[in-house]
Order: C-alpha cells, then sequence, then structure tokens
C-alpha cells in the first residue's frame, strides 16, 4: 500500500502527552485501576463558556485533534473521521439518569444533544467551520482501525488531502462500575510499571484521545507513515492469528526480519496477554517489543494512542525504557508492527514506516 | 477505484410493514404506520403518537431465530438483513468475503434504560448485567453479523440520523478498494424511552401524525425499524439481477449547529452536489428524490432550499417516506436506500401523506399518490443527522 504519511499528531491520555518534549520523559505511575487523562488547558482551543458545557470526551477529542493539525500546518483538513466505541457515555448517564429519576418528566435537552456518537466529530467540524466529509465509526475494539481505514480509502481516492482521523473514549463513573462488574479490571490496586507482569486476571482501565493529520503527501514534521493495516474478527484460534499477521507482511512486502519494533496491546490479564505470547514466540522470537497499555490503560480505542507512541519513538528514533517490554531495538527504527487485540475478538495491525 | 458498485437486494422491517413487499402495500393503500404506542412502555404513551414495528419482542425473536431477551434494534437487524440476502440471489454467505456495515444510534438502550432503574439506587449490584452486555452500538451489529456468518469486515456507523446513509457509503468503499466482494449495508434502531424524551425535551415530536413538507407542519413522529442493501461489486454483479447501481454519493458537514440546520442548508446543498457530481448526472436527470423530510419547521425549510438552489427549475418528483414510517434516526438512511433503489427499479413513486399545504418558502410540492412504471432512470436519497451529518446517495439503472 502507498504510503500514509503522519503529517501531524496530537495525544491526550493518562501520560503526559499534549505539552510536547521527549516520550514520557517525565512519566507518570501510577497504583490505582482506574487511569485518567491529564488534562491540558483547553482554553487554548475552546471559548471558556463553552468548556463549561463540554464533557470531558468532547474537550479531549478537541484538543488532540487540534494539536495534530497545529504540528501538521494545517487550517482546515478535507475529511475529519472519529473513532470511539462508548461515545459521550458522561451526557448519556446524565440523560438517562434524570430520564429515570424524574420520570420522564421535566428534562433539558443539553444533555441528549451531546450524548450522540457523533458529538466530538461534529464539534470539530463545527469549531473549524470545516464542511467536508465527516465520518463517526463505533465499532467496539475495531472503531479506530475503521476511522483509519476510511481515512486511507479516501487518501487513495484521491478526493482528500489532509483528512483528520482519530480515536477516543472516556471512563465515567457509571461505567466503570459497570465494566468492573463485568470483571475486566484487577481486584486490587497495581503498580503500572508492574502491571505487565502481574500473575493475575484483569487489567486497569484507561482512556484518552489521539487524532492524526494524514496525508499521501509528505509533511515538514512527517517521521513516519502508515504503510500497513488489517482487522480480524473473533479468530477461531492462535493459529489463525499468527497466519492473519504473515499474510500481513507479506502482502506489505516484508517479513518478520524487517520488523525492527513489536508493539503490543499486552494490558496484564494473564489470560489475553497468552495471544500477545503466541504471536511473539512464533514470529518474532527474538525480536524487541514495547507496549503501552500499562501507560494509558485499556479501552477499545487504545490503539490510537499506541500508533502516537509508535509515531513518536520513530520520529525519536528510540524506544524509552519505560515502554520496553522485552530485548533491546536496533539503533536505527525503520519499520514497527503494531499488533493489539481488544478481549481476544478484535485484533488489528498496523504497519509504520520511518520516512 | 471507479469501480461500479450495485444494489443486488433488500430487506426493511419498519412501522409499515415486516418486509420489503409488505411495505409497498401500505404506501399503495396510504395506510401510514403512526398509532399510539403498543409496545414502548413511557409516560408519554398517549401524548406522542409513533411508527412502531407491529410485533412484540416475542414474535420478532420467532422471526429473527434469536432470544427475546436481545436488544430489539438487534431483532429488527437480522430479519432485515436476513430478508436483503435472502433477495440478492447469492445464497451461502461463506462462498464471498462479505462485510456487514450498520449504522445505529443508541446501540441497546431499549436494555439499558429497563437496566438502569435497578442500577441507580445500587450501583455495585443493581440491575441484570445481561440487559447492558450489548449496550455498545457495534455490539448489535456483532450479534447480526455472527447469525448471518459474516467474518471478513463488520463496522459500525453513528453519525445521528444519516447513520444508514453513511454505512452504504462505506460499504461502497470497502468495495472499491478490494477489500471485501460484498457488503450488507443499512442501519437499525428500536424505539426508546432515552430518544423519546430527548426529541421532546428539543420540542421537535408532533402530538399529531406528523406532516413533511407541508405549511403547517410542527414537528416528527419517531419510528422504528432497519434496513439493508446488498452492495455487490462489478464483476458479481454479472452472476446476478442486481435491482440498480449506487452510482453516487457524498457526505458533508453543515458546521452550523450540534442539532440544527444552517438557514440556506449548506451540508445539504453540499451533499446533494457531491452526490450527483459523482454520479456524473446533471440535476434534471433525477427522475425522484426520497427526501430526508422529516416534518420538523428548520429540516424541511433547509432541505427545500438546498433542493430550490440545486434543482430550479427542474423539480423532480419527490415525497417523505417519514410520513408513513416515521423518523427512524439510524435506520432511515438504510430504509429510505432500499425504497430508493426499488423506486429505480420498478419506477416508483412514492407518496408523502397528509400533504394539503404548500410551503410558502418553495415553489415545489412533494407528491401525494403512489404510482409505479414511472419512467425514473436515477433517484437520490437524502439523509441529515445531528452533529452536521448530511449524507446523500443517488441510485442509477442499468
Amino acid at each position: 500500500m502507498s504510503p500514509i504519511y503522519i503529517n501531524g499528531s496530537g495525544c491526550i491520555s493518562p501520560q503526559e502527552t499534549a505539552t510536547g518534549g521527549l516520550l514520557l520523559a517525565s512519566l507518570r505511575e501510577y497504583e490505582q485501576v482506574r487511569l485518567a487523562t491529564v488534562d491540558p488547558d483547553y482554553k487554548q482551543w475552546i471559548d471558556v463558556k463553552q468548556i463549561r458545557r463540554m464533557s470531558r470526551v468532547v474537550k479531549m477529542g478537541v484538543g488532540a485533534a487540534n494539536l495534530s493539525l497545529e504540528e501538521a500546518g494545517v487550517a482546515m483538513p478535507d475529511a475529519i473521521i472519529t473513532g470511539t466505541a462508548y461515545g459521550c457515555l458522561d451526557d448519556t448517564g446524565v440523560f438517562l439518569t434524570k430520564m429515570v429519576n424524574q420520570q420522564e418528566e421535566m428534562l433539558t435537552p443539553t444533555a441528549f444533544i451531546q450524548s450522540t456518537h457523533n458529538t466530538v466529530g461534529g464539534q470539530i467540524s463545527l469549531l473549524l467551520g470545516c464542511n467536508a466529509y465527516n465520518n463517526t465509526f463505533v465499532h467496539r475494539g475495531f472503531s479506530f482501525e475503521n476511522s483509519l481505514l476510511d481515512a486511507i480509502m479516501i487518501l487513495k481516492e484521491g478526493s482528500a488531502k489532509h483528512v483528520l482521523a482519530g480515536g477516543l473514549d472516556e471512563i465515567t463513573n457509571y461505567s466503570h462500575d459497570i465494566l468492573t462488574r463485568f470483571g475486566l479490571y484487577k481486584k486490587a490496586p497495581v503498580k503500572t510499571m508492574e502491571l505487565l507482569n502481574s500473575p493475575t486476571r484483569g487489567t486497569i482501565a484507561g482512556e484518552g484521545a489521539a487524532f492524526f493529520t494524514l496525508s499521501m503527501e509528505k509533511g515538514d514534521h512527517a517521521a513516519a507513515a502508515v504503510t500497513g493495516l488489517s482487522t480480524l474478527y473473533k479468530p477461531m484460534w492462535e493459529g489463525e492469528v499468527i497466519g492473519h499477521i504473515v499474510k500481513f507482511l507479506e502482502d506489505n512486502d516484508c517479513t518478520p526480519a524487517d520488523i525492527d519494533l513489536l508493539l503490543t496491546g499486552r494490558n496484564g490479564d494473564i489470560d489475553q496477554d497468552e495471544m500477545y505470547e503466541e504471536v511473539a514466540a512464533a514470529l518474532f522470537p527474538d525480536h524487541a517489543e514495547a507496549s503501552f497499555k500499562h501507560l494509558c490503560g485499556e479501552y477499545p480505542t487504545a490503539t490510537a494512542f499506541g500508533l502516537w507512541m509508535a509515531n513518536r519513538m520513530m520520529a525519536e528514533q528510540a524506544v524509552p525504557a519505560a515502554a520496553a517490554f522485552y530485548g533491546k531495538a536496533p539503533e536505527r527504527l525503520r519499520k514497527i508492527l503494531l499488533y493489539n487485540h481488544h478481549q481476544g475478538t478484535h485484533h488489528s495491525l498496523i504497519l509504520l514506516t520511518a520516512c | 477505484m471507479s469501480e461500479k458498485v450495485w444494489i443486488a437486494g433488500g430487506g426493511v422491517i419498519c412501522g409499515i410493514g415486516l418486509n420489503l413487499r409488505e411495505c409497498l402495500q401500505s404506501f399503495r393503500t396510504m395506510q401510514p404506520g403512526m398509532t399510539t404506542m403498543q409496545y414502548l412502555s413511557s409516560v408519554h404513551r398517549n401524548t406522542f403518537p409513533v411508527a412502531e414495528v407491529k410485533a412484540d419482542n416475542d414474535a420478532l425473536a420467532d422471526m429473527a431465530r434469536m432470544p427475546e431477551n436481545i436488544s430489539r434494534t438487534a431483532l429488527l437487524s437480522l430479519i432485515a438483513a436476513r430478508e436483503a440476502w435472502q433477495s440478492s440471489g447469492l445464497q451461502d454467505i461463506s462462498a464471498y468475503r462479505v462485510g456487514f456495515v450498520s449504522g445505529n444510534t443508541v446501540g441497546g438502550m431499549d436494555k439499558t434504560e429497563d437496566f438502569f432503574t435497578q442500577f441507580l439506587p445500587d450501583t455495585a449490584r443493581g440491575g441484570r448485567l445481561q440487559q447492558v452486555v450489548h449496550h455498545e452500538c457495534g455490539s448489535v451489529t456483532e450479534l447480526v453479523a455472527d447469525a448471518l456468518g459474516v467474518r471478513h469486515h463488520v463496522s459500525t456507523i453513528s453519525t445521528a440520523c444519516s447513520s444508514g446513509a453513511n454505512a452504504l457509503m462505506y460499504g461502497a468503499r470497502l468495495i472499491r478498494n478490494n477489500i471485501v466482494d460484498v457488503v450488507i449495508a443499512g442501519g437499525t434502531d428500536a424505539l426508546t424511552r432515552f430518544t423519546l424524551n430527548g426529541f421532546n425535551t428539543l420540542m421537535i415530536l408532533d402530538q399529531a401524525a406528523c406532516r413533511p413538507f407541508d405549511n403547517t407542519r410542527t414537528g416528527l413522529n419517531l419510528g422504528e425499524g432497519a434496513g439493508y442493501v446488498v452492495l455487490v461489486s462489478d464483476s458479481l454483479a454479472a452472476q446476478l439481477h442486481p435491482w440498480c447501481r449506487l452510482s453516487g454519493f457524498a457526505n458533508a458537514n453543515d458546521a452550523y449547529h450540534q442539532t440544527a440546520s444552517s438557514p440556506d442548508g449548506t451540508g445539504n446543498y453540499l451533499a446533494m452536489k457531491g452526490a450527483l457530481d459523482m454520479s456524473g448526472l446533471q440535476p434534471q436527470q433525477i427522475g425522484y428524490i426520497n427526501l430526508h423530510g422529516t416534518g420538523t419547521q428548520n429540516n424541511d425549510v433547509s432541505e427545500g432550499i438546498a433542493i430550490n438552489r440545486l434543482f430550479a427549475p427542474h423539480f423532480p418528483a419527490m415525497s417523505s417516506t417519514k410520513s408513513f414510517t416515521g423518523h427512524t434516526l439510524g435506520a432511515s438512511g438504510g430504509i429510505e436506500a432500499v425504497f430508493s433503489a426499488l423506486s429505480v427499479k420498478e419506477g416508483i413513486i412514492y407518496p408523502n401523506a397528509r400533504f394539503e399545504h404548500q410551503m410558502k418558502e418553495l415553489p415545489f410540492a412533494p407528491a401525494t399518490a403512489y404510482s409505479e412504471h414511472n419512467d425514473i432512470h436515477h433517484v437520490m436519497s437524502n439523509s441529515f443527522g445531528f452533529g452536521g451529518n448530511c449524507s446523500s446517495l443517488v441510485f442509477s439503472g442499468y
């Protein structure tokens, strides 16, 4: 596939990703099962009066989108594509609660208006005054990957020059209570830097937003290009995943030997991480491996954070110690393979190549 | 990249029929679907008429061959998607690279809102988790994809009322980019108290049957349902008897207000113009427009002004089938795509029920009678939603 350059990127996450500087230079370590974003000063992008009405997911989306456009030097994108599995949980919860508690009477529209899944994409368009293509994908662990695929297709079709694409999700008290009852998280707090070696089931909850300004033309700040993207839905067994990765590499004219760094979505759940062990053992036994979910937590669009981190590692040509999981990456990083799975059902591969 | 994408079949379930032929019969006999609520439980039961699918969850579960405790959104989706597949003549789904792309706005909210009554007093233990396991929009899509046996590409789009239309656009792109050969694309949404109350706070629900494009209109009626087309590649179409082509599509953002359309219908105009341009057609070649036509003051005037700007002085026949089905939100783009594709195939012009008073802002009026075997080669379908999301599709004959 023709390279899709990342000309700008922006990320708001539980790490200090919104303020520039070297990747993870001031690492945030936590000992809790629920991570929250480190919020930048949103006033730089949004009017104070509007900020008060906006939920966190809208603010982090608008912030990450603006960081990405600023870095790319693009004032007006030709398409805005958003991926979010959960959408605007906070406003949904507010409206639902009032509806139940007030027996469907005396309700006000603000929370309902902001509860729709396309609120973030719509707000980015509204604030930019952008009449271009606007789409929102809401498909669980593929929400961000579908957005990226749509962006790649639109760029290849030639109908857009600069596409803004991203993924984001928020945690709310209600969503965290419910997901906790599903047994997704650790029973006791765990230190984030020890999460990936945890011998128990469950992971930690995370949230965040990452946006990318993509183009088929290389921008001044581009360090890497997306050169491959693939998803695999509900594979029957590990062998199908391994076969899929082999075919993915073939389709992109490379072999495991061409991969300088494997970046995985390990989340510290001993059952779920077994898939990464299998893949690494079968295809990348001697490769350096880095991970990202101990830094941002687990959520369905966490691959957006993963891609943001991969792109920064490419720009700095270094793997920070806090991200390293196994081995030592070569001096020169040319290709990074991001492999993630969400709950064992949604597997995705993103190939990033230095430019 | 310019490969043609064809419509090989379609299926619909909505307030005027449990399948496409039943819907057509309702249009023919001028039987709109709005009634007092029978299945949704709400304190507004006697205030707002709605166009419900005329079956309870047990009956729908039997039709869908799914458990009856599954979200109604998934039941409706599977029934319509299966009808679409069966009408395509493709048979064994495992023989093709197939995608399922479905739009919806609130996923399994019909179950979540029941859950919340027990959850709120005791968030640590209240409510049965079974009721929220399929809350996510994407989870509803996966229930149906798994039942159909779709594995190559599964995706969910949520752009409010244009979700279904955007599903067709994305599906067509997947085929043109050689990712799959067939896509079942459209949308689904069941009525929920959440949406009913939300639209009520916006004060855009009519307490009588809605009157799209009528000067006396005062709002919309909510509906529910699902509608899907089967999109196929050019090479597969050669072995089938497709209804028509999806010849053009465009998506634009109004960038005016989170819920209201701009007075001059900027996004509406850009979507319609973009779809026409892609299809390579002149405005006068469009034979029928399936309007977004919700019946709100704001939508109909913005859409009408945008149509006037693009089509004057050659106005095609047009109507809002929401005057029969109600506004089915995330499903509407899918349901109306099926109606529009059939319009090309059988020369159908659908009636706009209850139109009596000419809108003072517009020089044209909607069609009020059902007719078939009209000489129609190209049909446009409009879907405009909250968040400024505007999409138009163009369907063309052979």
